[in-house]
């Protein structure tokens, strides 16, 4: 680590430099950790934070909502019944027009945005929709998005324009969305519940709020990219400000645009499933969660592929759209310019007409359903039942030699029936001593950093997280958060923390912290290791992305069910669940990473002599390094989104306050909770970007 | 150049000066002669003059060159002339008016109408066809459909485009773009035209050819042209008179001939010594009176214009060993031209006086 003599005058005694002040700073740091563990036995507040200086801030909520509620009802009430009148007319077209009809549009769309295989693929997937016997369910979940995402980009484009215009207005929006995409969505469905009344329009509404920040984003991006030269040719074409900006800016940022319409329509459908947890709809989401609840993983997983069915339509299509190029001259009159959509709509309403004539095709027969459930559930059955000894000792194995310890600490976890035998004083000095000694050794060898991350991770091992007094875990972050970012990084840590302990949120939140923390390194460890595969094989890489895209586009819940089937509920399958998904990222950055290290740097290597082991360590990993901190920042991002969503299988923490928030019908426990997750994100993500900066501009951090 | 020409454009103490609110410093008098005191105190109060106090005419229906390295302030340059930039101090009068007190209004109507620009990135719309781009300008102006054809047509074929009306940009190659370009600036039958490093993106051979091009398209048009080049051959082949840039300020105006052969000081010097000389000496300056020793033989030799290039006339050299003759724009012959004197006017030596050649009064 290259010390600079900046940093050795800028802060802290003179007469320290920077080094010496980097090893007294976590000598400091950890001589606290072993007072406070040493103490917390005879201390009270030391172990656990003491109740009477929590802070009803769950009550204020509530008390605060009361009122608002009470002045603002009407309002919000008229917003939701101004909104049900669309919902309703795009939810009766749609059952409205015979399935061929849909089909026949749906094939049309695709066709235009991705030729025929697309077309095929969107015609087979309603299809599948239609023989399972999912089609009402599925057009319901369908008309709350065909509503939401225009609504969604109107909104977004609109609030975009105003952070394209306006820089301070960018100010403003910028960490309001941070805000609003880092609450876990359910975290806020509870208040539109209660201002907005229940039923579709919830889902339509939250849909909307959690959808349109990518839009927005999307468009200050879209327009400000525009080429300068491409602007100044504008102008002295002689645009007036409107004309530069419809003419000019909008058309050359379409491409953005549309990318923003694509990110916003997932969300939209992914939210539109998280919603029908409410229930009161017969939509697709909540058939996979009923069916779940009640043990149905037959049932379940066919609804839940619909579900991923519909997403990745909507994601090809959207996407195809956006970057499809125009390579047909336009003619000379609307009709023939537009004459594939006249001849697409033209049919279509033929077919609507036909069909509404003849019964098949208006409903599809009940008798010609075809749902393979029950044979499913038998499998299912079978294989748990078999397979229990090898599930049941993959669960014990991972539960007491890593979960536990991690939680709990070693010296709770370690028994005659665990680990065969008693943990007594003296393996835990033997223990501290090897981890001193080790901590030296990585002191000598890397540096004070190394010591630091080997001293954290013995801590972690032997007291567990949850048991670690709270004053010690304070300390260790704000001195990661001040090591990577400075003082306002440490100063904005250190307050998040505060807000967990006044709240009441800690122990809840260390619990999450435990999961979510198990699963990042799982996710981001077993990602980053397949990614640099992928880097090296085209074969690996071709069989992995379809598997990428298709957990990434797919609404998150979908993802538990066939973990649920094998693993049942518990903590081990919610690890699991969040692995699966948060894998992702770490994955795609290290494999672009690696991949897009330049060629001359590669061959100049080479020709040095390097051996490929040499090759990888040396050359490729430091030089995308920046990439894979990214995948690490994604990763944990990831992670926590699909925290709260994992809670549905059974996990503590804070995604369970966010639900007994839902189920009790209490704001204030579940935006307490959902605040918390919020700022655990936010500070992860900021800490990462902190690193990532170090790492790419090293001398001046 | 003989004719008295009227000036277009003129470019008076035009300053840009990057930085917040830098008119401050041009509410008194210290900027007058732009001392190098004065730039100095802007650069260490940390703004950045990208144009130094430039000053010069663009008269009609001449190239004008501004030539310059990267970071010399030419791009800057020609930005205030089009308004692209708000220039910090100066005038820029166009037709007696001073362009930067027009109101954005005002503004438009004269881009519309009077400004034509080339970019050197091109500047393409992505989403709209070759007819559509070139018809961009005139559309904004709401011109109706069939006047608009007859223009954007017209246009096409002056450049050369016709068959590609209705592919888009990125099916191109650099110079088919450039001259969608060229024929987007056109449409709207400019009186100045603005291009900015227009070739520089283009591979050597194709420049070559748009050069060629756009010589052609000068002839017959007669623009009043401003033409931004880091290019010093790019310059001395299509100006009329360029100018020299450097740091911001212009340390040289000239013929390209005067340029070359009376560099006003080292910088400019550096750029000329790489001149072949060939290319830029003229017939008209090498000319020598002839003698009545071999005057019977003038009547078979051929005839060439004494603003012909010495390049271009070593091949009839090469056919006429004992000379060539030269005649003035008024058409009365001037002298003769002989391989002896080429050669001796190249190497630098005079035949009277042994010295460098001597310059014939400019214009």
């Amino acid at each position: 680590m290259p010390t600079s003599p900046a940093i050795a005058g800028s802060a802290g005694p003179f007469f320290l430099s920077a080094k010496d002040q980097k090893v007294l700073g976590w000598l400091a740091v950890f001589l606290f950790t072993a007072g406070c563990i040493a103490l917390s036995g005879r201390i009270a507040w030391l172990g656990s934070y003491p109740e009477v200086l929590i802070l009803p801030i769950v009550e204020w909520i509530n008390q605060a909502e009361d009122v608002i509620v009470a002045t603002t009802k009407p309002f919000f009430r008229a917003i939701a019944w101004l909104l049900d009148h669309p919902m309703t007319w795009v939810r009766d077209i749609l059952h409205w027009l015979p399935w061929p009809a849909l089909m026949l549009f749906a094939g049309a769309v695709s066709y235009r945005a991705g030729g025929w295989t697309l077309a095929l693929f969107t015609v087979l997937g309603l299809g599948y929709m239609l023989v399972i016997g999912y089609w009402e369910e599925g057009m319901n979940s369908l008309s709350l998005v065909a509503i939401s995402v225009p609504l969604a980009v109107l909104v977004g484009f609109t609030i975009g324009i105003w952070g394209f215009v306006s820089r301070p207005a960018e100010r403003i929006i910028m960490p309001t969305l941070d805000v609003l995409q880092t609450v876990p969505a359910f975290a806020y469905l509870l208040p539109i519940l209660i201002l907005f009344g229940f039923g579709p329009v919830v889902g339509l509404i939250a849909s909307v709020l959690y959808s349109f920040a990518p839009m927005v984003r999307n468009t200050i991006v879209g327009l400000r990219n525009v080429a300068p030269d491409i602007i100044d040719s504008g102008l002295m074409s002689g645009a007036t400000r409107r004309q530069l900006f419809w003419r000019v800016r909008v058309p050359t940022g379409l491409r953005q645009l549309l990318l923003g319409v694509n990110q916003t329509t997932m969300a939209s459908l992914s939210m539109v499933i998280v919603a029908s947890i409410i229930g009161g709809t017969s939509d697709i989401g909540w058939e996979v969660l009923s069916t779940m609840r009640k043990a149905q993983f037959g049932e379940s997983l066919l609804a839940g592929i619909v579900i991923a069915l519909m997403a990745m339509i909507l994601d090809r299509v959207t996407n195809g759209l956006a970057t499809r190029r125009d390579e047909t001259a336009g003619g000379q009159t609307w009709i023939l310019r537009n004459r594939f959509w006249v001849i697409a709509l033209g049919a279509t309403l033929a077919v609507a007409l036909v069909g509404r004539i003849v019964p098949i095709l208006m409903t599809y027969p009940e008798t010609w359903v075809v749902s393979p459930a029950g044979p499913m559930n038998d499998f299912i059955t079978w294989f748990v039942v078999n397979f229990q000894p090898a599930i049941k000792e993959i669960k014990r194995i991972s539960l007491f030699y890593a979960m536990l310890p991690l939680k709990i600490g070693l010296a709770q976890t370690v028994s005659p029936f665990t680990w065969g035998f008693v943990w007594t004083g003296n393996h835990m000095a033997i223990t501290v001593a090897g981890l001193a000694l080790l901590a030296f050794a990585g002191f000598r060898k890397f540096g004070v950093n190394a010591a630091a991350a080997i001293a954290i991770a013995g801590c972690l091992f032997l007291f567990g997280i949850t048991e670690l007094p709270w004053p010690a875990l304070v300390a260790v972050f704000t001195m990661i958060a001040y090591r990577l970012g400075g003082t306002s990084l440490a100063l904005g840590v250190f307050a998040g923390l505060m807000f967990l302990l006044v709240s009441g949120a800690w122990e809840k939140t260390m619990l999450s912290l435990w999961l979510c923390g198990i699963a990042v390194i799982v996710a981001f460890v077993a990602g980053s290791a397949l990614g640099i595969w992928a880097a090296h094989s085209n074969h690996v890489s071709r069989i992995m992305r379809p598997v990428n895209d298709t957990l990434q586009t797919m609404p998150l819940f979908v993802i538990l069910i066939p973990i649920v089937m094998v693993f049942k509920i518990g903590e081990f399958t919610a690890l699991l669940a969040i692995i699966a998904y948060a894998y992702v990222p770490a994955f795609r950055y290290a494999e672009h990473g690696l991949r897009n290290v330049p060629n001359d740097v590669v061959e100049a290597a080479r020709s040095m002599g390097c051996t490929p082991n040499q090759l990888l360590w040396r050359v490729k990993l430091p030089l995308a390094l920046p990439n894979i901190m990214l995948g690490l920042n994604q990763t944990i991002m990831y992670a926590i989104a699909m925290l709260v969503i994992a809670a549905l299988v059974g996990t503590n923490g804070l995604g369970q306050q966010v639900y007994i928030g839902l189920s009790k019908g209490d704001v204030g426990i579940g935006l307490v909770a959902g605040a918390g997750m919020a700022i655990i994100a936010i500070m992860a993500d900021r800490m990462c970007q902190a690193a990532r900066r170090r790492l790419e501009a090293p001398d001046q951090a | 150049m003989t004719s008295q020409s009227q000036v277009k454009l003129r470019c008076r103490n035009v300053w840009m000066v990057y930085g917040s609110n830098p008119g401050r410093y041009f509410q008194s008098d210290d900027h007058r002669n732009a001392t190098d005191s004065f730039i100095g105190k802007l650069r260490d109060e940390g703004f950045i003059p990208a144009a130094i106090d430039v000053n010069f005419d663009l008269l009609s229906g001449e190239i004008f060159a501004i030539m310059g390295l990267s970071g010399s302030g030419k791009s800057t340059v020609v930005r205030c002339l089009s308004r692209l930039v708000e220039p910090t101090f100066g005038e820029v009068i166009l037709d007696g008016e001073n362009l930067l007190e027009a109101s954005d209004r005002e503004l438009i109507e004269i881009r519309r109408h009077k400004m034509g620009m080339v970019f050197q990135n091109f500047g393409l719309l992505p989403h709209l066809t070759v007819f559509e781009n070139i018809a961009f300008p005139l559309s904004l102006q709401k011109i109706q459909d069939s006047e608009l054809r007859v223009q954007v047509e017209r246009v096409i074929e002056l450049v050369g485009l016709e068959g590609r009306e209705s592919s888009f940009p990125r099916q191109l190659s650099g110079g088919q773009q450039q001259r969608v370009g060229i024929a987007r600036s056109l449409a709207v039958e400019p009186e100045i035209w603005f291009l900015d490093e227009p070739f520089s993106a283009l591979d050597p051979l194709i420049r070559k050819q748009m050069q060629d091009e756009f010589l052609r398209i000068q002839q017959l048009l007669h623009k009043s042209i401003v033409f931004i080049t880091h290019d010093f051959l790019e310059a001395l082949r299509v100006a009329d008179r360029m100018a020299i840039m450097r740091d911001g300020r212009i340390v040289q105006i000239g013929t390209p001939q005067e340029l070359v052969f009376a560099p006003a000081d080292d910088y400019v010097a550096q750029f000329t010594s790489e001149v072949p000389r060939i290319r830029v000496l003229t017939a008209g300056q090498i000319v020598e009176p002839i003698m009545d020793a071999i005057v019977d033989d003038t009547r078979a030799m051929p005839v060439a214009p004494m603003d012909l290039p010495v390049e271009d006339l070593l091949p009839q050299l090469a056919r006429h060993p004992s000379g060539v003759l030269v005649k003035g724009t008024d058409g009365d012959v001037l002298g003769i031209v002989t391989p002896d004197g080429v050669i001796r006017s190249l190497s630098g030596v005079n035949r009277a006086s042994a010295s460098p050649i001597s310059l014939p009064d400019p214009v």
